[in-house]
């Protein structure tokens, strides 16, 4: 499809100047080259996307088993089976939610406030600003050792300082009362990677806003609440829609800590489906469940979306 | 709260006074700080620990004796150098993959014209946002029947051609804000459009390479779920990050934190190393995919 750069040239300039109607064959070519261009991603795209997700949806009908090699459709089996037969299901959707009501409002709101201090004139901002964003950049596995560690109830670093104040050591990581809260508060110690996407938007408030509103006699909190607040919505929305997509996901951190105990308490959705896919083989199942949570993240994004015209203010 | 009121004031004024709106400011930071690093600061104490002083009540921040042996230790225990290769093979193909190849489709998105470009690009968008689960179960029976578990394969591959929508999507946005004048002027002195890629816009794009480099170096090193599925069953093509995860389940439980935390701080410093010298091109790219989306 690319044709060769010396007939090109000519052809090219030739219909730079003649009267002609007809383009010359690059300009026409040109029309496809594009598609040469993206045609890795697009086989990409169809090999590890699309009909992987296909297949997902076909087998999450059927009772597909790698060890037992079965695959027959069963209709709406697994999907039954997972409302009314599996007891764990419902568990493993409760702890996701309680996990993604508190994780994601503390993260978007405790993010915006730490960049809205980022963001006043200070001395060393941008050693702050450093500090802050560190631990978004250590790698997952060692955040989870590190925090396993922390949460350690006899010789952990946590339990220590609370015996300061004087609360007795809590047993973070084996009693299912304190493990959800651990995982949100270790959630909390990256909230530097939504700060800076926040003092990003920050940054591109006009000035003009604020000195206008001074002239006016606003005080600093009438500034905030109607100036920064309404900017900085489309930022607050990216970052709550991408917190929820990924808090929805949350696997690691149980999968390595607990997983998934004490008694259950912190087997998420996505631990539910590991096990059942790698641990028990029970391909068909699993695939029912990620189907579900497929279909629960696209909603949750149109709503967020569709929510978004009433809340969100793109100026 | 702050950020009207100190942000603006009178360039005349010296901001020399500390009032104590500011010095709220400057606590709240301190002490935000100081929760922030504590994490890590205790990491390296306990990595330089002695079992004995795990438990010492209350905690020693500076070990004595500091037992520098613990690293060496515990990088043998495991074949952590074997590890370090498979990752950097992983993480070598995924640069590829994102400089060359997303930067390659990225072109194709941003400066070319072609029919169905843009619900393709959005087709594309809508890819950062599926969960990875989805595909996740389906592709890992597909590797099995063609025998690529337990090989380099099924990460490399996807990543060789260009499967990040993530970075197509930051090198797009950059590659339109380049002036069409210089490709234009380059078509008409008779270079194609892979010329024009290669020589013209490549060049003029080294900052989004840079982030894309970055991150594509950071998500490698970091992912856990993907070496553990899909290589995890051959041990010899374990990754730091598996690596790391099987150290935990290792016999030994908590006489094991001090050589946990040496592997733990050994797999943060490349990435620290990494953030300290391309922060500037890391934020930018956080900054971009978080504003132009």
């Amino acid at each position: 499809m690319s044709s060769p750069a010396l007939p090109a040239r000519e052809r090219s300039l030739e219909g730079a100047h003649a009267p002609s109607t007809r383009k010359p064959l690059t300009w026409r070519l040109r029309k496809y080259i594009g598609l040469v261009f993206i045609s890795p991603w697009l086989i990409a795209f169809l090999a590890f996307d699309l009909i992987p997700t296909a297949s997902a949806f076909y087998y999450s009908f059927t009772d597909w088993n790698v060890i037992a090699k079965t695959s027959n459709w069963v209709g709406w089996a697994n999907y039954e089976r997972m409302f009314t037969g599996d007891r764990l299901f419902w568990p493993s959707v409760k702890n996701t939610l309680y996990y993604v009501a508190f994780a994601v409002p503390l993260g978007v709101v405790a993010g915006f406030l730490l960049a809205l201090l980022l963001n006043a004139r200070i001395r060393f901002q941008g050693l702050f600003r450093t500090l802050f964003y560190l631990p978004a950049v250590v790698p997952t596995v060692a955040a989870v050792m590190i925090w396993l560690w922390i949460f350690d109830t006899n010789n952990g670093i946590l339990n220590w300082f609370l015996s300061m104040v004087g609360i007795d050591p809590i047993r973070w990581l084996t009693s299912p009362d304190f493990s959800k809260p651990a995982l949100i508060i270790m959630s909390l110690w990256t909230i530097g990677g939504g700060m800076v996407i926040y003092l990003a938007g920050l940054q591109n408030i006009p000035e003009e806003l604020y000195e206008a509103a001074e002239i006016d006699g606003a005080s600093g909190w009438n500034k905030l609440i109607n100036i920064t607040v309404p900017l900085m919505t489309p930022t607050i929305f990216f970052n709550l829609l991408l917190g929820l997509i990924g808090s929805f996901q949350i696997f690691n951190a149980a999968f390595i800590m607990t997983g998934g105990g004490p008694v259950n308490s912190t087997r998420f959705y996505m631990l539910h489906l590991y096990e059942k896919a790698f641990q028990d083989s029970q391909m068909g199942y699993a695939c029912a469940m990620a189907v579900l949570l497929f279909i629960v993240v696209l909603a949750i994004t149109v709503f967020v979306n569709w929510s978004s015209k009433r809340w969100v203010f793109y100026g | 709260m702050a950020s009207g009121m100190t942000q603006h004031a009178p360039l005349h004024q010296p901001a020399r006074r500390l009032n104590p709106g500011k010095l709220l400011i400057y606590l709240i930071l301190i002490a935000g700080v100081a929760v922030t690093l504590t994490p890590l600061i205790w990491t390296i104490s306990t990595s330089l620990k002695s079992v004995q002083q795990l438990s010492t009540w209350p905690p020693q921040w500076i070990p004595d004796p500091i037992m520098w042996s613990n690293y060496s230790e515990a990088l043998t225990m495991l074949p952590f150098g074997r590890y370090f290769l498979n990752t950097m093979v992983l993480v070598v193909a995924a640069e590829i993959g994102s400089l060359v190849t997303c930067s390659f489709v990225a072109y194709g998105f941003a400066r070319t014209e072609f029919p169905g470009r843009e619900p393709l690009f959005l087709l594309l968008i809508s890819t950062m946002l599926m969960p990875y689960i989805v595909r996740l179960v389906p592709l890992f029976v597909f590797y099995g029947e063609i025998g690529w578990l337990g090989t380099f394969l099924p990460l490399a591959v996807p990543d060789l051609l260009g499967r990040n929508a993530f970075y197509i999507f930051l090198l797009r946005q950059f590659f339109r804000g380049i002036p069409n004048d210089l490709s234009d002027a380059a078509r008409i002195d008779g270079a194609n459009d892979f010329r024009i890629w290669w020589s013209i816009v490549l060049p003029l794009s080294k900052p989004v390479l840079a982030t894309v480099a970055i991150f594509t170096f950071q998500s490698t090193w970091d992912d856990f779920l993907g070496p553990l599925i899909y290589m995890g069953q051959n041990p010899d093509m374990r990754t730091l990050a598996v690596g790391l995860y099987q150290f935990r389940n290792a016999p030994g439980g908590e006489n094991l934190m001090p050589y946990l935390m040496a592997v733990s701080t050994v797999m943060m410093i490349p990435i620290l190393l990494i953030f300290g010298f391309g922060q500037r091109y890391l934020i930018q790219g956080v900054t971009m995919s978080g504003l132009k989306g």
